[in-house]
């Protein structure tokens, strides 16, 4: 895609002033790194609070009397059981129990649902679900909002210096604290911390004041991918996609154990059946030996030079002090320390099994 | 007095004696971002002009650099293997990728000087 056809952050001109380099990602222009660059930004996470603006993600929000009914249908969910404010990490999967997004859903209230889509998802993930939709009664509204992301240790703490209440909600939950915002204790770096969507004039607000706290800094998207590689977190066209069934990929604990038996997702059988045969290759972290980086789309092999799968996410872990990658291998493969080769570019790089995350999350239970 | 060139890749060769010690441009490690690793050629390797000569990985992605000219390499900045970041924070000096005999010195005729390298990056 090029820049021209690309679509803009609402807020492209602070970014522009904080020196931003811009790329192309899901379509978008995104702020890839800023002056300080992917190493200290990833860091400053890690120690500090760092501010991503991700309104490239898109808020669905469904509300009527048949919400629970499509989420039902639409995810391998009980999305009756999810008490208010509370947020669900699940899947829209394909009739062959492939992953087609992942997505956060939180209940806003008693029929009310807001739905986290993947930016180069979402278009695609809308028409599916009104396909769902057809014969249910419910209304499904994509919302115009900027959404940014504090994440860290100091998170909390710089949002909350705002004048936001941040201390009374746990991980994984989500309220509305004024008209058009939609905020949750959640985030995709394995640390602490919120994610917000309001609206654009609240957002240059809320920015102007978080940005006055010397704890909080922007935060591109090449660390946002460093940090969400560490933390074990997929990314949905990489790690996960339509051919990845949530079997191989390690995301059952996303679903249920009465709706893996009972439920009536799209799906369902395919996933039953996955579950019967167990997976033939699994999603697992990768440690390559010494410095030199294994990237998505390396061929991996075993000691005996077979075949034994593919990298899908790869780079530096600037927090683990190593390269750091994910990848698909025979089931077989899977145990930690299983020594593994990643060809780069014809050079055989030793790498081994490592159990996910790289670093441990920090996130705040309550 | 080396004398030095540049190239349309962001590369710079400083050029004594028929043996160019070549690396990337300021402008060029600025755009790769922080570098953590560098894949070093073999001494005694020849090359042609357009051959990758180097990989430079920064955190995101990895790059190829190109010999701007022919030549065999006589030798590679081994001290890149402990402290990659050297290309950062040093491109035109300590941060130097590799030095090459060069084969067909009249190559450098169709490199830039620097005055045209600053007006090629605006």
């Amino acid at each position: 895609m090029t820049g021209d056809d690309a679509r803009h952050l609402p807020l492209e001109d602070i970014h522009r002033a904080a020196g931003a380099k811009f790329g192309p990602f899901a379509g978008w222009s995104m702020p890839l790194t800023y002056p300080a660059g992917v190493m200290k930004e990833h860091l400053h996470v890690r120690e500090h609070a760092g501010l991503f603006d991700i309104s490239h993600m898109k808020l669905f929000e469904v509300d009527g009397a048949d919400a629970v009914a499509l989420l039902d249908r639409a995810c391998p969910l009980d999305a009756g059981a999810i008490a208010a404010s509370q947020s669900k990490y699940t899947l829209l999967l394909n009739d062959k129990a492939g992953v087609l997004d992942d997505l956060i859903v939180t209940r806003l209230g008693g029929q009310r649902f807001m739905i986290v889509a993947n930016a180069g998802n979402a278009a695609a993930d809308e028409q599916h679900l009104r396909a769902l939709a057809r014969d249910l009664d419910m209304r499904i509204t994509p919302l115009e909002r900027v959404f940014l992301a504090i994440q860290g240790p100091e998170a909390s703490a710089a949002l909350s210096g705002t004048g936001i209440e941040t201390e009374a909600l746990t991980f994984m939950h989500g309220v509305e604290p004024k008209k058009d915002w939609f905020l949750t204790r959640s985030g995709y770096t394995g640390e602490d911390g919120f994610e917000i969507g309001l609206p654009e004039e609240d957002a240059r607000a809320l920015v102007a004041r978080l940005l006055g706290d010397e704890r909080v800094e922007w935060i591109g998207l090449a660390a946002r991918d460093s940090l969400r590689l560490e933390a074990g977190l997929c990314l949905h066209g990489q790690d996960i996609t339509a051919d990845t069934n949530p079997v191989d990929a390690g995301l059952m604990w996303a679903i249920p154990k009465e709706i893996r038996a009972t439920g009536a997702f799209v799906g369902a059988d395919a996933l039953r059946e996955a579950i019967a045969q167990g997976p033939a290759r699994k999603r697992v972290g990768l440690k390559p030996e010494g410095r030199q980086p294994v990237r998505a789309g390396s061929p991996l092999f075993d000691a005996d030079g077979n075949p034994a799968g593919t990298v899908t996410s790869g780079g530096f872990g600037p927090s683990a002090g190593h390269p750091v990658a994910m990848g698909y291998v025979a089931a077989a493969l899977a145990a930690p320390g299983t020594p593994l080769f990643a060809d780069v570019r014809g050079a055989k790089i030793p790498v081994s099994i490592h159990p996910l995350p790289f670093t441990p999350h920090r996130y705040r239970k309550g | 007095m080396p004398k030095t060139y540049y190239t349309e890749d962001h590369e710079w060769l400083s050029v004594e004696g028929g043996v160019a010690t070549i690396g990337i441009t300021d402008y060029a490690q600025e755009q790769l971002g922080d570098i953590v690793f560098v894949e070093l050629p073999e001494a005694g390797k020849a090359l042609a002009k357009g051959d990758t000569a180097v990989v430079v990985e920064s955190v995101k992605a990895a790059s190829d650099v190109y010999a701007p000219v022919d030549g065999e390499i006589t030798e590679a900045n081994e001290a890149l293997a402990s402290d990659p970041a050297l290309v950062n924070s040093a491109a035109t000096g300590d941060g130097w990728l590799w030095k090459m005999k060069l084969s067909d010195e009249s190559q450098l005729a169709g490199l830039m000087d620097e005055a045209a390298y600053k007006a090629h990056i605006g």
